[in-house]
């Protein structure tokens, strides 16, 4: 029976040891509180497990106990003991005390992360984004700028965003974990909720955070990644009035790009906007937006952003993103032409 | 010898087995089909995690993947957990209460045979175009967009098992409170007994709303009704609240006989009277009552509303006090007692850490705000697989050395139960331990692959390694009943020696009637009470008569094979297959038929003579 | 005693629905199994006001413009009706009055006919005003919700004359007695639900 102890303690510094290592990565774990949101979040997870240790403590040092002083040496039969209405007392009275201090704050901060109030005021300020999530991709329509992006989410740090999330096929969940928990986003209402970014943590992030599709979507639900580049305030003004300038499709510069910009207007730009003002109604944005492409850091949210990539990603999506519903529905293009395609999407930046 | 008790060829046995209407004969039944189901959802599991093991992974491909996990979590919650629950509450139960047989052996049969054609009929998806897979969830707005017909089996199947597990709930529900022996009162049952009779009524009542949830997604589905078509005015929360209102009580259903079986365990192997007995009784009711209340904390992100979260967050924090009420009466159970180290107390003792570990990440998830960061992640994962499998299956693995001898009469190998407990025990905690902690860091649940530079290699390796050592405990049981069952060594009345309720007063396995004469029951552990004041078995409570017993009967297979010949139509009447629509009135007609003969005919079953009895000298409850 | 015993009027016992076990665990058992079929219909309850009025275009009837008040209430009166002469089977069947009994289980199975045969008219005038089955999330949950109660009217129509028909010539003994009697509770159980139907989806509909 030696082993038993053994094993405990080697379990106990190997949790010790993935405690002291491992809060994951800066722009994904929820580890890492990157803003008001997940601090809440945090600190309600710090003062539950800090409760549960507790309990755990008092239940091992009797588990112990029990193991070493009772265990069966010959054939007296023990006492036969029918309860003790003083312990039952104390170990019913004390967890309804330690639920109590956990109950408190748990229900304060359910209700402050749920306080949407400011964004249904009258002239209210706040920044909105209406996000709609489609069969592994992200659309993202700011609705006060009149401006669409799509699987990058650009915000500000350290104010406010409102969301209003609403699925254009079946049922999703927007989850940026390092920034704050999930909502869901439903087929039949729209699921209202807010986050705000912290500026410090954000630069530790290298200013950009992943985002994640939460709730089972089908094939490619595990690749349904985002990216939030959060960066300070007059930086994501400039980047609004950038995107409110493009007012029509951007020119190629190369004779490449050109050609390609001629091939993406023959077939592609039936499903894929290249201007970003949000002048179609949600229901009419079946694919990702295109405008400031070349800006993004992931080619269809998970692929390193390079030409490489996005030709491979046109060649054949399938690969990528099983289930898509890109696949098929450009015809068949030749090497040189994908070539072109990708030169022109590159080419597609908003800003320098 | 007895006159009932010839070999028997193998044409016959299977006969037997077809047409038995006794208990003890269904819970091997229960045991045999439960435990097959267990390997193939185990399977599945270990798919997914060779899938997992490493980043951008093609073992599997992505919709494969999906229809794996949705089988893994179908398979174990309803074919296989459930099935084992009710192989241990059909073999001991109406033992435990000193009855002859459940109060509707006939029902028993029907029940048995509807959830296994139920179970068949859903993985028969596997060979027949793509299992179900939008999640065991199975969340409306996913599964009405799935293709192909795997859903539909999904639908069908759960329907038809779900009938027979609603049929069981109410059989053992009526036999405890009908068929107790003279003497036995409610507060003198055994726990096991308790736990049987709560989460039958558990069943009752949760499984209507399942049944309803399952009804509306197949007139959707195959009749072209609109309930979870947004559109169409319809609604897709509507499936999530009458499946949560299934489904947390399922958890329950689930865990209480676990209770109940680690609650005989902790008293029968410290030699000590069960610690604080009624407030044990009174911990699993309120646990049963609070399970219905607790449904929307599955919902916490949909967007309820902060009232609504609240108020389910604070009651499921609430059902954190009877649990741990249980926790600390086991281990007082087990203070000042005589502690032997058997297999299944190998697993009991080890339940305690690992359970208070999925309790307390229980508690952790209630709290809302917090929840919305935990949700649908593998942290989730690994705190219901620390419930499931730490207390379920612990219990179930630990039920089985337990119980093996009362069942089949001879016991399973200690040695190699021990080394199937080191394994297992290892490997588990090797693969949910990590996963903790990969929730945290941002990993959502049921992704088919992961991309590389998020952090989640390492985790998922160990996780992976950890899956391993549990196949290979798995494995040492599979070995040690065969190696068991060719021994065949036969063992006496009470075989752990540390027996206290009434099963073990009677032969290993007990004689197809239970009971002799039934027995006098004078308390809490009436047999531990007999063996106490030197008896050698119980007192009889009534003279030695004539026993009435239940005739055989094939029909409950009958109408059970109609249900599953008609959901084959059902399904493919979807298609326009001309064959489809009298394929299921065939179907219909013949469980309809057969039920029509059950009530025309008359079956009064059938007597066993007191001469006879007294004959069958060796078995029985000795005067 | 025997479950197939000859009895006369004096040796038939008071309650003869619970004098055998077999009869009580019947009787209990199949209260128990009112108790799911409470939560089945609760749950399709549920449903239906979730789903009321909910229906794809302004075009297409609601509750308050289909609902009439004569149709269903003489409907209702059929079956509460039948609920009460269901009583008086089973008073006689307590006194062991065979015919009598099979006399007045004959008068409710004609009264749940008549009841289902209402229904029907019902249901296809509606389909006639454009709502159907497949028409609107509106109209799938009150095609369920009351169909299935119409499912339930159906099959004990064929329980009671399955009964009737099997029992005809060996009269009342303890093997059948809690039969009927069984029979009888689902009987009213299937009127209870009626009644909570009238009130919610009917009643509460034409106020809108």
């Amino acid at each position: 029976m030696k082993r038993l102890a053994k094993w405990r303690l080697i379990s106990l510094f190997a949790i010790l040891a993935l405690v002291l290592s491992g809060c994951g990565e800066p722009y994904l774990s929820t580890l890492n509180p990157a803003g008001e949101v997940a601090d809440t979040q945090y600190d309600l997870m710090k003062l539950s497990t800090l409760i549960m240790v507790g309990v755990i403590i008092v239940v091992m040092v009797i588990f112990v106990l029990v193991f070493i002083r009772f265990r069966r040496k010959d054939d007296t039969i023990p006492k036969q003991v029918e309860g003790s209405h003083k312990l039952e007392i104390i170990w019913t009275v004390i967890p309804i005390l330690l639920l109590l201090v956990l109950a408190v704050p748990t229900v304060a901060a359910t209700f402050k992360l749920a306080d949407v109030s400011p964004m249904d005021k009258k002239n209210s300020k706040a920044l909105v984004v209406n996000v709609r999530a489609h069969l592994y991709w992200w659309d993202f329509e700011y609705p006060g700028q009149k401006i669409v992006t799509s699987n990058e989410l650009v915000v500000p740090t350290n104010e406010k965003v409102y969301f209003n999330l609403k699925s254009a096929d079946v049922k999703h969940a927007f989850w940026i974990p390092a920034v704050g928990g999930k909502m869901d986003v439903n087929t039949e209402n729209v699921n209202k909720f807010w986050l705000e970014f912290d500026d410090k943590k954000a630069n530790d992030a290298g200013n950009l955070f992943y985002g994640k599709c939460a709730e089972l979507c089908g094939p490619s639900h595990a690749l349904m990644d985002f990216k939030v580049k959060a960066i300070s305030k007059d930086k994501f003004d400039a980047w609004v009035t950038a995107m409110q300038d493009v007012k029509e499709p951007l020119k190629a510069s190369t004779a490449a790009a050109s050609e390609g910009q001629e091939i993406f207007n023959k077939s592609c730009i039936g499903c894929h906007a290249v201007t970003p003002a949000n002048k179609m109604p949600d229901t009419a944005r079946i694919a990702p937006n295109l405008s400031n492409f070349g800006d993004r850091s992931r080619v269809a949210g998970i692929l390193e952003h390079n030409k490489e990539n996005v030709k491979k990603w046109i060649e054949n999506p399938e690969t990528y993103k099983p289930g898509n519903l890109m696949t098929g529905k450009y015809g068949n293009l030749s090497d040189d032409q994908i070539d072109a395609l990708a030169d022109y999407l590159m080419g597609l930046k908003v800003q320098e | 010898m007895s006159t009932y008790a010839q070999k028997k060829g193998f044409g016959a046995t299977l006969w037997d087995f077809l047409t038995t209407v006794d208990h003890k004969k269904i819970a091997i039944l229960y045991l045999i089909a439960g435990g097959l189901f267990f390997l193939v959802g185990g399977l599945e599991a270990v798919f997914i995690r060779i899938q997992l093991a490493v980043p951008n992974n093609d073992f599997v491909s992505a919709g494969l993947f999906n229809e794996i996990i949705t089988m893994h979590g179908t398979t174990m919650i309803f074919l296989a957990a459930m099935p084992l629950i009710f192989a241990f509450m059909n073999a001991v139960m109406p033992l435990q209460i000193g009855a002859r047989d459940v109060a509707f052996p006939f029902v028993n049969a029907v029940s048995f045979w509807l959830f296994f054609f139920g179970g068949v009929f859903l993985n028969l998806s596997w060979f027949l175009g793509g299992a179900p897979d939008a999640g065991w969830t199975s969340y409306a707005s996913l599964a009405i967009a799935s293709k192909g017909h795997g859903v539909d089996f999904y639908i069908l199947g759960l329907q038809i098992s779900g009938f027979g597990t609603l049929m069981g709930g109410i059989n053992f529900l009526v036999t405890i409170i009908n068929m107790r022996a003279p003497g036995m009162t409610y507060m003198r049952m055994p726990l096991f007994t308790w736990s049987t009779f709560v989460t039958s009524a558990l069943i009752l009542f949760a499984f209507p709303p399942l049944t309803v949830g399952l009804v509306l997604m197949m007139f959707d589905r195959m009749f072209g009704a609109h309930f979870f078509e947004a559109a169409m005015g319809g609604n897709t929360i509507i499936w999530e609240h009458l499946f949560w209102i299934f489904g947390h009580p399922e958890v329950y259903i689930l865990i209480l006989p676990a209770f109940g079986i680690f609650s005989e365990i902790f008293s029968m192997f410290s030699r000590k009277r069960l610690f604080g007995y009624s407030s044990m009784v009174f911990a699993t009711v309120l646990i049963g009552f609070l399970g219905f209340m607790v449904w929307a904390h599955h919902m916490f992100t949909t967007g309820l509303g902060p009232v609504a979260n609240a108020i389910f967050a604070v009651a499921t924090m609430a059902i954190g006090v009877p649990t741990g009420i249980k926790i600390f009466n086991w281990l007082f159970t087990m203070w000042g007692g005589s502690v032997k180290f058997t297999t299944p107390m190998h697993y009991a003792f080890a339940f305690i850490p690992t359970f208070v570990a999925g309790g307390v990440t229980g508690v952790m998830l209630a709290a809302a705000a917090a929840d919305y960061q935990y949700h649908d992640t593998y942290f989730v994962v690994a705190h219901f697989h620390y419930v499931i499998v730490g207390g379920v299956v612990f219990a179930l693995l630990a039920g089985t050395h337990l119980y093996w001898p009362k069942m089949f009469g001879t016991m399973l190998n200690e040695t190699l139960g021990k080394i199937t407990f080191w394994t297992f025990f290892i490997g588990f905690h090797m693969t949910f331990f990590i996963q903790h902690f990969l929730g945290l860091w941002g990993m959502p649940r049921r992704v088919f692959t992961y991309l590389p530079g998020q952090g989640f290699e390492t985790a998922n390796a160990v996780s992976s390694f950890g899956a391993a050592f549990m196949s290979v405990g798995v494995i040492v049981m599979l070995i040690n009943i065969i190696l068991t069952s060719v021994k065949n060594v036969k063992v006496g009345n009470d075989p752990w020696g540390d027996g206290r309720t009434l099963e073990w007063a009677i032969p290993s396995p007990p004689p197809f009637y239970n009971f002799k004469q039934l027995p006098l029951v004078r308390g809490l552990d009436a047999y531990w009470i007999e063996k106490m004041e030197g008896k050698k078995g119980m007192t009889p409570a009534e003279p030695l008569g004539d026993i009435h017993m239940p005739n055989s009967s094939f029909l409950p297979f009958i109408m059970s094979l109609g249900l599953f010949i008609a959901a084959f139509g059902a399904m493919y009447h979807v298609d326009k297959v001309s064959w489809a629509l009298p394929v299921m009135i065939l179907g219909l007609l013949i469980t309809f038929g057969a039920m029509f003969t059950r009530s025309v005919k008359d079956d009064h079953g059938f007597h066993i003579h007191k001469e006879e009895l007294m004959d069958d000298d060796d078995k029985g409850v000795k005067a | 005693m025997h479950a197939e015993e000859k009895f006369t009027y004096e040796t038939w016992p008071a309650a003869p629905e619970k004098s055998t076990l077999e009869a009580k665990n019947k009787f209990l058992g199949f209260w128990f199994f009112l108790g799911g079929e409470t939560v089945l219909f609760a749950s399709l309850f549920a449903t239906y006001l979730a789903l009321k009025d909910k229906v794809p275009n302004t075009n297409m009837p609601l509750a308050k413009d289909l609902f009439e008040l004569p149709l269903t209430f003489v409907a209702t009166m059929l079956l509460l009706t039948s609920s009460l002469t269901s009583v008086y089977a089973m008073y006689h069947m307590k006194n062991f009055a065979f015919s009598k009994m099979m006399v007045w289980l004959g008068i409710t199975a004609l009264l749940g006919a008549g009841f289902l045969g209402l229904e029907v008219y019902e249901f296809s005038h509606y389909v006639h005003e454009g709502h159907k089955f497949t028409s609107s999330a509106f109209g799938s949950a009150f095609y369920t919700l009351v169909g299935f109660h119409g499912g339930h009217v159906a099959f004990g129509l064929l329980w009671c004359i399955t009964l009737m028909l099997r029992n005809a010539k060996r009269g009342l003994n303890l093997y059948n007695a809690p039969k009927f009697y069984v029979f009888s509770l689902y009987w009213h159980f299937i009127d209870v639900v009626w009644v909570f139907i009238f009130t919610v989806v009917y009643l509460m509909g034409m106020v809108g």
